[in-house]
């Protein structure tokens, strides 16, 4: 296995690496498209803004076309997974487009801060590889202000005032809205499902 | 739904965790990485690691532990003390602490909280707050980890409150002052008065003793978390009797 994570620049790539070290998974941190092309899996990590992450990736040229064209398995985290789709209200930047949809918005509501941060609950009818031993009512990690509504792409939800989408899936692209790295127990048991789909060249 | 957060925090001396009663007479508690894994075994969903010694010093953080921390622990945990530029912040965020804590710092030079939410993003800027009343008047206070440097800023609370989640905050810690490691519950009134206008989540700190303080907090305050140091560190309130208490008066927590 060779597992690429891609340097969007966020903040969190160093735990999501130690969560990886964990697993006794080695890993590469690049942006290089090459090494990128070249993995069996990459990971899309995304903290911060969406437009600064977007444009990150697009200072590096041939980065977002290998993104979009990648046919193993990757995993968007945070921003990284809002980043898979086509646009998000967050600096009304156009994203990734690998995904229908748009990135929106939490409605601003007296009863309920934001951003969605803390511990909240995945609902979720079995299927998804992602999920294998992860049981619905598992609590997981967000921390975020902006959400993918939930559509037939979504695997699994949460609930912050409205429902949106935890975890979606299509082909081989992934998106995790919560941080595994960050998940305790049930993040790294979707980091290890993850790490264990077959590469599709 | 989303759980209400329980929050060990490690007052961080000279690499080690300490203890106080209102901010003075430190002692020893014990090895940062032991109480961290022990936390974290026994449930905690948050650590906060405060150097309380390095704002009023002027000196920055060693940050040699924060690195060793992250390796082990798969929970988010926010760094305070000495943070006073985003260089500041970028190495500690970079060396995987998930969020970084500013008090004295923010107070000194406010735009500081901008530039970190503007170069983070607002999840990472936590903004702490000593407070306590003064003639009927919440105030700030600023360099708490050293009495001879405490002082009034002449702030209100309230306001600043309201500044810091307009310069970008992503989360407020409010820190009861005349309630911390006196464990006779948290100033649920002072709480209330700041969760009225705090649109982020609020922390609670200062006071815990009991399983009945926690039940309290998140039930009239309204907090989304809930901060402490003693009652965990001394063994007083183990968390998982913590939280199964808090689960069978019906609030909702993380097994």
């Amino acid at each position: 296995m060779q597992l690429a994570i891609i340097d969007s620049g966020g903040a969190n790539i160093a735990s999501l690496r130690y969560a990886i070290d964990r697993l006794g998974v080695a890993s590469e941190l690049t942006t290089d498209p090459e090494k990128v092309r070249a993995a069996s899996h990459v990971i899309l990590p995304g903290v911060g803004a969406a437009a600064d992450c977007m444009g990150r990736l697009q200072k590096i040229p041939g980065l977002v076309d290998t993104i979009r064209k990648l046919r193993q398995p990757m995993l968007g985290i945070c921003v990284g997974m809002q980043l898979l789709f086509e646009s998000s209200e967050e600096g009304e930047v156009p994203c990734l487009g690998l995904l229908p949809g748009r990135v929106r918005r939490f409605a601003d509501r007296d009863d309920l801060p934001v951003p969605h941060m803390g511990w909240n609950q995945l609902e979720f009818e079995p299927g998804s590889p992602l999920l294998k031993d992860i049981q619905p009512g598992d609590h997981v990690y967000f921390v975020h202000s902006y959400s993918a509504p939930v559509s037939p792409l979504t695997v699994a939800t949460a609930t912050y005032g409205e429902q949106f989408s935890a975890l979606v899936q299509s082909g081989n692209v992934f998106g995790a809205q919560f941080h595994p790295e960050r998940s305790a127990r049930i993040g790294s048991l979707l980091l290890r499902n993850f790490l264990q789909l077959q590469p599709t060249h | 739904m989303l759980a209400k957060r329980i929050i060990p925090c490690l007052d961080v001396r000279d690499g080690q965790v300490v203890k106080g009663v209102r901010f003075r007479d430190h002692v020893v508690v014990g090895d940062i990485l032991e109480l961290a894994q022990r936390y974290r075994d026994e449930g905690a969903d948050e650590l906060v690691f405060y150097d309380i010694t390095a704002s009023p010093d002027g000196r920055t953080v060693d940050r040699s532990w924060i690195r060793r921390i992250a390796r082990i622990l798969d929970i988010p945990f926010c760094v305070a003390g000495g943070i006073r530029s985003v260089a500041d912040a970028e190495e500690v965020l970079g060396e995987g602490a998930e969020k970084v804590s500013i008090n004295s710092p923010a107070i000194a030079d406010p735009e500081l909280i901008n530039r970190l939410s503007a170069r983070f993003g607002a999840q990472c800027v936590v903004i702490g707050i000593d407070s306590q009343t003064v003639e009927g008047v919440y105030q700030v206070y600023q360099f708490t980890g050293d009495p001879n440097r405490t002082r009034n800023t002449a702030r209100k609370t309230l306001d600043w409150v309201r500044e810091v989640q307009e310069r970008g905050a992503g989360e407020i810690v409010l820190n009861c002052m005349a309630s911390d490691g006196v464990r006779k519950g948290y100033d649920i009134a002072q709480l209330s008065a700041v969760r009225a206008l705090c649109r982020v989540p609020l922390i609670a700190s200062g006071g815990a003793g009991a399983k009945e303080h926690f039940a309290s907090v998140f039930n009239e305050a309204k907090v989304d978390g809930a901060l402490a140091a003693s009652v965990f560190h001394t063994g007083a309130l183990p968390i998982p009797d913590l939280k199964h208490y808090l689960r069978e008066t019906a609030i909702e927590v993380r097994p």
